[in-house]
């Protein structure tokens, strides 16, 4: 097992940083706009840019959380995931939502999100947000904000660590031998 | 934890830590049961049956419900528009019903142990919707879990089950689940209604209803299982009615939050009287909808995985 930081805690910082201006500049004003994190780390992710757009544009968008394990494709494969609830409390129609996400593989997650967003109401539009885009992707999505781009190859893995659920933040690839 | 079990049998059969995980996942299914649009594609593609040998209103339809809204397909199959009818026996449904490839049969028979013997010889899920006398763990799920609910945790509690104990497997699996917590149980009812060995099931008995209330925290009261020759334990309805029917008063007994719970169908006038099953302690009502989720959670950790 070999392990390499791609991204440390500057690093980190200054990326969200940069996709919080990216979502600004898009969404011109960020009016209707409402963050929504998938769990587990996307959560602490979308608290993190609506702080810092707080801090830019002085207004606090609404944050949600949004589990999609009863939405998954390959839930059987799972060894008795923990479904765990969603908690979306504003009304989601007309809104334009920005979905967060720490790492951006196959697509499927951000499919699984889609879907289960649409069984909430009518939002006017989706975005995505993730932190490392690692490539491969197996469904034609694509993040509208991405932090960091990193082609993975088949024995890496890429794992995020946030201070608020692992004590520390940084992003490393490993490598099994 | 990871679940592990292909069957739902009975609660006797689950730890304190698997009727946790039960009641904790519940809890993301009720909501989907409060949307505009009620369904979650996590079941697709599986066959759930229903396979029932006496009469039931809320169990089947719950259990429909439950496995609709996860996108499963259902089948209901009761026995007087069965093959039953005919002569064949339940060894021979199952196995007929087993070719069809369905995920999940759940089953209720007049037979204890029928649902033990179905999930020996088939392979797919069995769920117990209630064996004769023995158990009905779906029931004492949604009840634990509808006490959590107001009452904020299970332990510390006074639970006092009123009735026909010994016809009652609500009340047998509904003991076998409160017992894994700090609970006090007390079972009233006419003495040829409790088992004459109750308290080595860690419960306490008194015949007196009256005394039985006292700072009661819930109150679950048991249907008269008329087809279970119930009333012939007692002298007659009226008299069961006086002495261990519900009523306000006893209701003024228990602690000021007491919570009413009947599993139903309830014999109105019988063992509860109608201002209390419509009162405001009741929370009938609530078990009925809680009923929904609890058997959404349960169908998920069963089929919702690879065995």
């Amino acid at each position: 097992m070999k392990t390499k930081v791609l991204l440390d805690k500057k690093a980190i910082e200054r990326t969200i940083n940069r996709i919080t201006h990216e979502i600004i500049e898009k969404n011109e004003g960020c009016s209707a706009l409402s963050l929504i994190g998938i769990r587990t780390r996307g959560i602490y992710l979308a608290n993190r840019i609506q702080a810092k757009i707080k801090g830019i544009e002085g207004i606090a968008l609404p944050v949600g959380v949004l589990d999609i394990t009863m939405y998954r494709d390959d839930i059987s494969k799972l060894k008795s995931p923990v479904v765990q609830k969603t908690e979306i409390p504003f009304n989601i129609n007309n809104m334009t939502i920005i979905l967060v996400d720490d790492v951006m593989y196959t697509g499927r997650t951000t499919r699984a999100a889609i879907d289960a967003l649409m069984d909430l109401g009518r939002p006017k539009k989706i975005q995505l947000a993730v932190l490392v885009d690692r490539g491969d992707r197996e469904l034609p999505i694509h993040p509208d904000y991405a932090g960091f781009h990193y082609s993975v190859n088949l024995k890496e893995e890429v794992l995020v660590r946030l201070n608020e659920i692992d004590g520390k933040d940084e992003v490393v690839v490993v490598r099994s031998e | 934890m990871n679940w592990g079990k292909k069957d739902l049998l009975g609660i006797s059969e689950l730890s304190k830590e698997e009727i946790l995980f039960i009641l904790d996942s519940t809890e993301s299914f009720k909501d989907i049961s409060k949307r505009d649009i009620k369904k979650v594609p996590t079941l697709r593609g599986k066959t759930v049956i229903t396979l029932f040998y006496e009469p039931s209103t809320r169990t089947r339809t719950s259990f429909e419900i439950a496995a609709k809204r996860l996108s499963a397909d259902t089948i209901n199959i009761s026995a007087d528009t069965s093959s039953y009818i005919k002569g064949e026996t339940l060894k021979d449904t199952a196995r007929n019903l087993e070719s069809m490839n369905p995920d999940a049969i759940i089953i209720r028979h007049t037979m204890p142990g029928a649902p033990h013997m179905l999930a020996r010889i088939i392979g797919s899920s069995v769920i117990n919707g209630g064996d004769g006398a023995h158990e009905h763990p779906t029931q004492a799920l949604l009840d634990l879990y509808t006490i959590r609910e107001k009452k904020g945790q299970l332990d510390g509690l006074k639970i006092v089950i009123v009735g026909d104990i010994a016809h009652s497997r609500v009340a047998r699996s509904n003991i076998f689940a409160l017992r894994h917590f700090d609970t006090e149980i007390v079972c009233s009812g006419p003495p040829t209604m409790l088992p004459p060995h109750i308290e080595t099931l860690g419960v306490k008995r008194e015949y007196d209803l009256n005394k039985a209330v006292r700072n009661a925290d819930v109150i679950m009261m048991l249907r008269i299982q008329k087809e279970r020759g119930g009333t012939s334990f007692i002298p007659s309805t009226r008299e069961y009615s006086t002495l261990f029917g519900l009523k306000k008063e006893h209701i003024e007994k228990a602690k000021q939050d007491v919570i009413i719970m009947h599993p139903g169908p309830m014999n109105r006038g019988i063992e509860i009287s109608d201002e209390v099953a419509d009162g405001p302690h009741s929370v009938i009502l609530d078990q009925v909808e809680n009923g929904v989720a609890v058997r959404m959670a349960v169908l998920y950790l069963l089929i919702g995985r690879e065995s």
